[in-house]
């Protein structure tokens, strides 16, 4: 395989989720949280929507279309914060926007990643970090508000 | 600045010998990610010919002054050059006067500028400005502004699937409330070339005036501002093998006379007391403020160099490539072009069945070979194809087969990555 650099962005894991995205549905109940994110650069959408109880991410979906990146990153996510509290979503989503950086992470540097951490490849492709972090500020946008609000992952 | 050709080497069947004029672009010699550059987003901005880069060099280090204004040396070289670069402009649209000439920033400013000087003031509650469906944002927007403050309506001219102007919708949109049509020349999203000269001849039988953007045009086509008999024409520089910050509107004498001044300032002035201010005649009417000197010069200089090439040699050359690019294109599975009109220049579209366009761009940055991904200003056009983005190739004066046989091997490249 050519590019050595390019396997480390489209790792194995990310092209297959990129596929077969999981939690592609919208979530219907209510009080479900929607965040909408929208990326400038290439036009892309993304729908989240949560379902949160006493602080708890019970459910967690997305839709939209987008690239590898950001379709896998979504996927990713919505599995990562299933089950999580509102605290620890939060706090990964500071460890996930510090990887994908090469920043240092604004707390929750302690926190695992878990099979999130092959997007660390992303940070030698400085136009793709937008990418993969839409829908992180989208999920944020959600749990801060009940109401929907268009983010976009101009910084 | 009359520079010829740097080499006289055997020219090709295009007319000029591409690999002498590829030695006068300095920035197209380097590596990208360890791999020769190939360029080719051109419709988003072309590199620069040596001739050009050295003329803003030669005015910053001798000659760089204000213009219009001192009785000194170096001004009054400033301002022959500024007002030579005026004439060249007014050589390269065939206009009939250089006082038709008006230097901007850009396509965006003169369009603005028309749109808010000329349009705005003569614009009623139902009244109409008709464009096309594809249009970029910069002659969209500004007209969306205009017409919200009037309460006008804009009407957009539908494409048909290969991505052309649908002529009779045109006519039957073409209204008595229709205060202007603004037309792309080129469309800078699919490449498509519109009739404009008979869009122009159907417009006038309404007395209808008409607004070209041409900035994707004047790269390609030859253009003559008094046969299209165009009322407007908007450019820019950067997009010509220019600098970036400088563009010209084209208006004709009696419109741009009668407009009132769209920014005040310096220069644009006969007069000033604190009671009234008397207008300067056109184009520094339209002119407030200290211009991009430098930048027209440079203009000027790269208006020389393409009219040095010649643009029918230009557009034969380009014609071979894009017809070739086209062809190979065809070849790669799962592959669409969109905008497949008859008549089309430079730039072909493409996405990929099941990879997103930004994935190619990464992937092809990756092998060196610089396409633009996104939706090119052009929103509309993308939702006409139901899609949010694609890929674009766009081919300048300096591309060549072997370019696109780079883009294609890329192209492989990434079905084999992203398979």
């Amino acid at each position: 395989m050519k590019g050595d650099d390019l396997r480390d962005l489209y790792q194995e894991v990310i092209l297959e989720h990129a596929r077969k995205p999981r939690n592609y549905r919208v979530i219907e109940t209510p009080e479900a949280r929607h965040g909408q994110g929208f990326n400038r650069l290439c036009g892309d959408r993304l729908n989240i929507y949560l379902d949160v109880v006493d602080g708890v991410v019970r459910d967690a979906s997305f839709q939209g279309s987008g690239c590898a990146i950001s379709t896998a990153s979504a996927s990713m996510m919505t599995q990562a914060v299933k089950g999580s509290s509102v605290a620890e979503a939060e706090a990964l989503f500071h460890r996930f926007h510090a990887l994908v950086t090469g920043r240092e992470a604004n707390g929750g540097a302690d926190v695992d990643l878990g099979k999130l951490a092959v997007f660390g490849g992303v940070r030698d492709f400085p136009a793709r970090v937008k990418c993969a972090s839409l829908a992180w500020h989208t999920l944020q946008a959600a749990l801060a508000s009940p109401t929907s609000e268009i983010v976009s992952t101009e910084e | 600045m009359n520079r010829p050709l740097s080499t006289p080497g055997a020219p090709s069947d295009a007319g000029y010998d591409v690999a002498a004029v590829r030695a006068d672009f300095p920035a197209l010699h380097q590596q990208v990610h360890g791999k020769p550059l190939v360029y080719l987003d051109n419709a988003a901005t072309t590199q620069k010919p040596r001739t050009v880069i050295d003329a803003l060099v030669r005015y910053y280090s001798h000659d760089n002054s204000n213009v219009h204004r001192g009785v000194h040396q170096l001004s009054e070289r400033a301002t022959e050059q500024y007002e030579a670069a005026r004439q060249t402009v007014r050589r390269f649209l065939h206009a009939a006067s250089e006082r038709e000439i008006v230097f901007v920033r850009g396509t965006t400013e003169a369009i603005n500028l028309v749109a808010q000087s000329f349009v705005r003031p003569r614009l009623q509650r139902g009244d109409e400005v008709l464009i096309t469906a594809l249009e970029h944002h910069s002659n969209i927007v500004p007209w969306q502004l205009a017409c919200e403050a009037a309460g006008a309506a804009l009407r957009v001219v539908p494409i048909d699937d290969a991505g052309q102007v649908q002529l009779d919708a045109y006519e039957h949109l073409l209204g008595p409330r229709t205060r202007i049509a603004a037309l792309s020349y080129l469309s800078n999203a699919l490449g498509t070339i519109n009739p404009v000269a008979a869009m122009i001849r159907t417009a006038h039988a309404r007395g209808v005036p008409v607004l070209l953007d041409g900035a994707q045009a004047v790269p390609h086509l030859p253009v003559d501002v008094q046969a299209l008999d165009c009322d407007f024409f908007a450019f820019s520089g950067h997009k010509l093998y220019g600098p970036t910050g400088v563009g010209v509107l084209y208006g004709k004498r009696a419109l741009l006379e009668a407009m009132p001044p769209w920014q005040g300032g310096g220069d644009m002035i006969s007069e000033v007391t604190f009671e009234r201010s008397l207008w300067n005649r056109i184009p520094y009417k339209f002119e407030a403020g200290t211009p991009e000197i430098a930048g027209a010069i440079g203009l000027a200089a790269a208006l020389d160099y393409v009219s040095n090439l010649g643009l029918d040699a230009i557009a034969a050359h380009e014609n071979d490539v894009l017809e070739y690019a086209t062809a190979a294109l065809r070849s790669i599975p799962r592959l669409r072009i969109l905008g497949t009109a008859a008549a089309k220049a430079s730039v072909i579209s493409f996405v990929l069945d099941g990879i997103h366009p930004h994935d190619i761009g990464t992937v092809l940055d990756r092998e060196g070979i610089a396409v633009r991904t996104g939706h090119h200003c052009a929103q509309p056009v993308m939702d006409r194809y139901g899609v949010p983005a694609t890929a674009r190739a766009s081919i300048g004066l300096y591309n060549t087969r072997a370019d696109v046989d780079a883009l294609i091997a890329g192209l492989h490249t990434v079905l084999g990555v992203l398979g």
